[in-house]
């Protein structure tokens, strides 16, 4: 059984049929990206596995349980946490509220106050700036507390939808070292990129979506010989 | 640069901003001319003053309710002057069995605690009533149609309380501890007034340490911001939806009694121009802007009461104080011109970038 199991999920967006059948699984402790052109339905798939659109066909699974038809905020408080794209803090609290917003789910204090103290320890940034309010940060600044927010959660996997999206390429760099390292430390993700270059180095498998549909799906060294991936997502011919 | 602004100053930005300039003009002008004639003493300004602040708490009391569900749901709550309304109307009734048992005169403060839960109870209760029979199942439905519906559930209330406890002026029994009056210095101050003021200052306090301190209150700003992304959050939107409700419903609950203290009666339709002034407040703030309605309020509260004399007498005009309406509106014509974002409104536009 893996972690997280989509099944033959269709998702529509009033008529149009977004997502035609996308089958994925995660396993414990792995990287997968889903690599695909804009307007895939890369975002889309992330959305309904978070809650956030209802598929009208197919299922969703986390550690076996359905959770096909659970609410966005019931599905976070199990564990499956997503770091959306374009970031989206909350650009009028400070970055400790937003932080604090992050680890909702979880009513302990002592165990807020350890994550906190894990993500100011993964992005020192954050700790410099944690009474500013996060609208004021700058574009890296905040892709670090979208991840550090997700990260509050003690998540059982982190579905990140294009982190480096619109950063300087030493900024994508410094994510995808945190990605490396959330890896080693054990954190389960799914990573959606349009820098397959990039994506397919840390994964370890990967899915290539077309029009809503996956059309290959391969380890990530596999991919990264393929001919058709190189050609339309690598830029190499 | 000037290019650029040229670019943005319409022909419209012009008329307005000609207005609001003679407005301004006219106000100096009528505040001088007032200061020079010496008609008002210092006492008078003091009480236009307490007065101003009085009537300013309830008003900002009740645009907490206006902003902070407009800061969730994007939408004026029209029916919340009903709101207001329902809990002091409703605790009139307790009031006076108190007062005609004599229990309210023996035990003063015991009776006004016990009226203040009846108030906020039943105003939160219309509160969270009005979310889930009207507003709620109408969440994903245009803009427009939750505002219609405010609209008829407004008039409903109205009607339905009217028709539960009649359509006369109901007089609230006065408290003999609140009657009378304090000195400072050589000021005089009346009790109940005071009371007001102080009661207000006291549950903006705990509703502004609530919104700024405590999980719940983050999370409501959270949602005002972004429920998508609040609700992959664990954050249970609904949930958080109902809380501004009633919060919202227990301010204007409280707001009810403070100003049936002040105003000694209450009627079905109590509520219309209050909740009008107290909805001006939360824009004047910046609505959704939660210091910002309580700032707005009390600014409210002020230029209704000492603008009158201030600004009209030194005009000429006869008998300033029925004016207080028209001078309320105009500073939010003022506002709007200048500041359309409110006094503390921020342009988000700017901040999304
Ligand atoms: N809210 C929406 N309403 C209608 N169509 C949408 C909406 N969001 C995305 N789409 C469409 O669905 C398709 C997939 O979009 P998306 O999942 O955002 O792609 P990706 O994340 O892979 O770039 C696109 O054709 C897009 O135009
Ligand atoms: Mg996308």
């Amino acid at each position: 059984m893996s972690l997280l199991e989509i099944e033959n999920v269709h998702t529509y967006y009033g008529q149009i049929h977004t997502l035609k059948g996308v089958s994925l699984t995660v396993d414990q402790g792995e990287i997968v990206t889903l690599i695909g052109a804009n307007g895939a339905g890369k975002s889309t798939l992330l959305k309904t596995t978070s809650g956030l659109l209802r598929p009208r066909e197919g299922s969703i699974r986390l550690e076996g349980k359905d959770l096909t038809h659970d609410p966005p905020h019931e599905i976070a408080a199990k564990g499956l946490v997503q770091v959306p794209e374009g970031r989206r803090v909350f650009g009028r609290l400070t970055v400790t509220e937003n932080l604090e917003m992050g680890a909702f789910a979880i009513s302990d204090q002592k165990l807020i106050k350890e994550n906190l103290d894990r993500v100011f320890q993964l992005f020192p940034r954050l700790k410099e700036r944690h009474k500013q309010v996060a609208g004021t940060l700058s574009g890296g600044e905040q892709q670090m507390l979208a991840t550090g927010r997700a990260l509050m959660a003690n998540p059982r996997i982190l579905l990140m939808d294009e982190p480096s999206m619109g950063l300087a390429p030493i900024l994508v760099d410094g994510i995808f070292e945190i990605i490396r390292k959330l890896h080693t430390d054990g954190t389960t993700i799914l990573l959606v990129e349009q820098n397959a270059r990039m994506a397919l180095q840390v994964a370890g498998r990967g899915y290539v979506l077309q029009s809503g549909v996956v059309v290959l799906s391969d380890s990530a060294q596999n991919l990264r010989q393929n001919e058709m991936v190189r050609n339309a997502y690598l830029g190499e011919t | 640069m000037l290019k650029r602004w040229r670019e943005r100053i319409t022909p419209t930005d012009v008329v307005m901003w000609f207005i609001g300039g003679t407005l301004l003009l006219l106000m100096f002008w009528g505040s001088t001319a007032t200061l020079i004639e010496g008609r008002y003493t210092s006492h008078h300004w003091f009480d236009f003053l307490i007065f101003g602040l009085a009537q300013g708490s309830i008003y900002a009391l009740i645009a907490m309710g206006y902003t902070m569900v407009y800061g969730t749901l994007r939408m004026i709550n029209f029916a919340h002057s009903e709101v207001f309304m329902s809990g002091p109307y409703t605790a009139y009734f307790v009031a006076a069995a108190f007062y005609s048992s004599g229990f309210l005169d023996r035990q003063p403060i015991l009776s006004l605690i016990f009226i203040f839960l009846v108030s906020m109870a039943t105003s939160t209760l219309i509160a969270v009533l009005l979310e889930r029979i009207a507003y709620r199942p109408l969440r994903t439905a245009p803009r427009l149609v939750p505002l219609i519906t405010a609209i008829g559930a407004s008039f409903f209330l109205q009607y339905t309380f009217r028709g539960l406890y009649g359509s006369g002026f109901q007089a609230y029994p006065v408290v003999k501890i609140l009657e009378g009056e304090w000195m400072f210095g050589v000021f005089r101050i009346l009790k109940f007034q005071a009371v007001v003021i102080v009661a207000a200052a006291l549950l903006m306090t705990a509703l502004y340490l609530f919104v700024q301190r405590t999980r719940m209150g983050k999370a409501i700003r959270a949602v005002s911001e972004d429920k998508e992304i609040s609700s992959l959050m664990g954050i249970d939107i609904d949930r958080m939806i109902v809380t501004t409700f009633v919060i919202g419903g227990m301010a204007a609950g409280a707001a009810g009694v403070l100003y049936a203290v002040m105003f000694k009666q209450v009627h079905f339709f109590m509520g219309f121009i209050p909740g009008i002034k107290a909805f001006t407040a939360a824009v004047l703030g910046g609505i959704g802007n939660i210091p910002g309605a309580m700032l707005g309020g009390i600014f409210l509260g002020l230029v209704e009461s000492i603008g009158p004399s201030l600004f009209l007498d030194g005009l000429g005009i006869v008998a300033p104080y029925q004016l207080k309406d028209a001078i309320a509106f105009i500073m939010l014509v003022l506002v709007l011109i200048f500041r359309p974002t409110g006094i503390l409104g921020e342009r988000l536009a700017i901040k999304k970038a």
